[in-house]
């Protein structure tokens, strides 16, 4: 589980466009949890997001990963950590064109230095889970947007980490498909990951599946006991 | 080691796949940076081979040769003056040469024409035939002996001997006749008895050897006169020595020693040489442009991918690594093709990609294979040259983008 | 078959190939030395001075035994006629004064 103590996020600092985007935040996300980020565009919740998954440090406060201190850990353990915890998906599929879409699915697997034939089953595996198994092989520019967001996924999963961030997921996706990524998320809950979504689509933290809700408002918490 | 190595050909993947995205360009740049070193290359190998070989066929050349200078110019040698220098203690011997240019207005060729002495060198290079002789000839018996043996000096009268690069001038061998404009305007018909091997072009290709006689009457030269001396020596190391006493006892005369011409084969197409600067300076420019190019930033399409990678669990040093190996790849590639090139542009097609600039003006050019030599010197500090600067110019700017906060980076990328 | 696997094969094969030629290059020393000799008994026997490069002029021809002067025949300052001119200097520095 992941801990957040008066965590502050500054901007910019010492110049004239100094802002905080966070102020004071203090979190608990529990294990095996599917917990929702919602606020209004600016609130902070992707920078939130981007603390709690080891993408930035915070200005002042301290974050604490199950149960050990990681806010001052060099980049290097940082990175590690990361790699190995956590598998982010972005707003958009943000795939690198002009490589086919079992490479990007295994692009984030590459510095580990895994044995490919080893890899590529995984890989394969994971496409084959979203119903991507016949697109394996084509260029990322092909595909639809629906597929192109399910290729991060699978990708985003190829580490097989026990945490899963995703950032306003179904910003770009229609209702059906919106819905059948909810399904993927019930999927990695029976799977005993922890999911974080940030998100101010009512489909997604209306849902039934989803455990706690947080409200952000101005980079602070609202309605919550501290 | 494993993972690591099994990293590195994930990392080389990815850059191979990252290339091949803009084929044309980058496929233009390995072709642009293989020309380079293929330029470079073919210099080297060239250069080094010609003078290394000059500096072995020429050790056989004259101690010294003596001209006497008239009004800064070149002038004829009176036999008088070899008594005075032999007179000279350390001289040995003093030869004389009659040898000049003829002007071939058929071609518009220049041969030099010389009447050759007596014979030093016995020894015979193995089942080697200096001449190629008419089979017609009374003398075709002695074939194999070397070229002078006819009659221990020149050609008889009437007949010449010619380089093969005059024969391949004008079309003619063995047997045919080849008319000459003398001095006095008469046509000089000589028989050509015989023709010089085709592997001595680079020292024979536009000799015509002569009979003296037949050289005076050509060129109007009385017997008062030769054109210079040769002055063997009968201690080798005082051979500067006698070149100033010489020099000293006859003061219009020019004495030049055999180091002398050892020199200037060894200053031949020297660095400074003009067009030697220019091909090199070109070559130069062409790279820093290159490297230029790649140091001087990425595209916005760059640093999105980086972005991307970063997002998704790459490191800076991976990132970095990547971009080292795209240096490496695309430069070890060109190095390797372009030496490979100019080997075989040199020492197998006979430099034909230099042969223009070569010739020049000359309409006589010798057909020659030049012995490989190949200085390993040159060729390390050419690799460090290219390879090394290209490779280090890839990841330069990679340096700010790959440090890049993922974070940020996540929130920047995207359409 | 993957792509660092091309590119490690095709350097390999590069490698291998600049080998064989740079081998090529010493074992092609007996059979030219032959021709070398050739080359220098020739030389030799026939008084030469010079490699028979540039036949443009007799200052081109003859590298060695020209001197600072011939080249500005026609003209003080007419400074190189031929292309070869411009890799090739005369013999400067006579040694004996």
């Amino acid at each position: 589980m992941i801990e957040l103590i008066n965590v502050r996020k500054v901007f910019n600092a010492g110049s004239p466009s100094e802002f905080s985007a966070i102020n004071g935040v203090n979190l608990l996300i529990h294990e095996n949890k599917v917990t929702v980020l919602k606020g209004p565009s600016g609130s902070g919740k992707t920078t939130l997001l981007s603390i709690v998954g080891c993408m930035s440090r915070p200005s002042a406060g301290r974050v604490k990963l199950h149960n050990r201190e990681i806010t001052s850990l060099p980049e290097r353990f940082l990175t590690d950590i990361r790699r190995k915890t956590f598998g982010f998906i972005f707003q958009q599929p943000n795939l690198i064109k002009g490589i086919s879409v079992l490479e990007n699915v295994m692009l984030p697997a590459y510095p580990l230095g895994e044995k490919r034939a080893h890899l590529k089953v995984k890989a394969m595996s994971g496409l084959a889970g979203l119903n991507l198994t016949h697109k394996a092989a084509s260029k990322v520019e092909w595909l639809s947007g629906g597929e192109a967001q399910r290729v991060s996924i699978v990708r985003a999963l190829i580490n097989d980490p026990s945490i899963i961030i995703a950032d306003e997921p179904t910003a770009h996706l229609d209702t059906t498909l919106s819905y059948r990524f909810m399904e993927i998320v019930e999927q990695f809950k029976a799977q005993g990951k922890t999911v974080i979504i940030t998100s101010h689509d009512p489909l997604v933290y209306d849902s039934a599946i989803v455990d706690d809700v947080v409200n952000l408002r101005d980079g602070k918490l609202e309605g919550r006991p501290t | 080691m494993n993972p690591w190595i099994e990293k590195q050909r994930y990392i080389i993947d990815f850059t191979i796949s990252s290339l091949l995205r803009r084929k044309v360009k980058n496929i233009g740049l390995l072709a642009l940076y293989t020309l380079i070193v293929f330029i470079l290359a073919s210099t080297m190998f060239f250069t080094y081979s010609i003078k290394k070989e000059a500096k072995l066929i020429l050790q056989g050349s004259p101690e010294i040769v003596v001209q006497k200078i008239v009004a800064g110019r070149h002038d004829l040698f009176p036999v008088s003056y070899i008594d005075e220098i032999k007179a000279i203690r350390g001289v040995a011997d003093v030869e004389s040469r009659l040898w000049g240019y003829y002007y071939d207005s058929l071609v518009q060729a220049n041969y030099t024409v010389m009447t050759p002495s007596r014979v030093v060198d016995t020894s015979q290079s193995n089942a080697r035939t200096t001449v190629v002789v008419d089979p017609n000839d009374l003398h075709a018996a002695d074939v194999n002996k070397p070229l002078y043996d006819y009659d221990g000096a020149a050609p008889e009268a009437g007949s010449i001997v010619i380089g093969n690069g005059v024969a391949r001038m004008r079309e003619i061998g063995t047997g045919d006749y080849m008319p000459f404009m003398s001095h006095d305007g008469q046509i000089m018909n000589l028989k050509i008895a015989g023709r010089l091997s085709s592997e001595s072009e680079l020292v024979s290709s536009d000799l015509i050897l002569v009979n003296g006689t037949d050289f005076r009457k050509l060129f109007g030269i009385d017997d008062k006169y030769v054109t210079d001396v040769i002055v063997t020596v009968k201690n080798p190391s005082e051979v500067s020595m006698v070149a100033s006493k010489i020099k000293k006892k006859l003061h219009s005369s020019r004495p030049i020693i055999r180091e002398e011409i050892l020199r200037t084969y060894d200053s031949i197409f020297n660095w400074r040489g003009g067009m030697m600067i220019v091909i090199f300076s070109a070559a130069v420019l062409a790279f820093v442009i290159f490297a230029w190019d790649k140091a001087s930033g990425l595209s916005a399409g760059e640093r999105r991918e980086i972005g991307i990678l970063k997002a998704v669990g790459w490191e800076t040093s991976d990132v970095i690594q990547m971009k080292f190996w795209e240096g490496a790849m695309v430069s070890l590639t060109a190095f390797f093709s372009g030496v490979i090139l100019a080997y075989i542009h040199v020492f197998f097609t006979g430099s034909a990609v230099f042969e223009p600039a070569l010739k020049g003006w000359s309409a006589l050019y010798p057909n020659f294979a030049l012995t490989p030599f190949v200085n390993a010197e040159q060729l390390t500090t050419l690799f460090f040259l290219t390879v090394v600067p290209y490779t280090v110019a890839t990841i330069v700017p990679i340096w700010r983008a790959a440090t890049i906060d993922p974070d940020t980076a996540m929130r920047h990328t995207g359409e | 078959m993957r792509n660092s696997s091309i590119f490690f094969l095709s350097i390999l094969s590069e490698a291998v190939l600049l080998g064989l030629l740079l081998t090529h290059a010493s074992f092609s020393e007996a059979p030219q030395s032959d021709t070398l000799e050739h080359k220098a008994s020739l030389v030799k026997n026939l008084r030469l001075t010079d490699l028979c490069l540039f036949t443009e002029a007799r200052y081109t021809r003859h590298l060695s035994q020209a001197d600072l002067n011939t080249a500005f025949q026609d003209h003080p300052l007419s400074l190189e006629h031929f292309p070869s001119g411009s890799f090739t200097q005369p013999n400067l520095e006579n040694k004996a004064p």
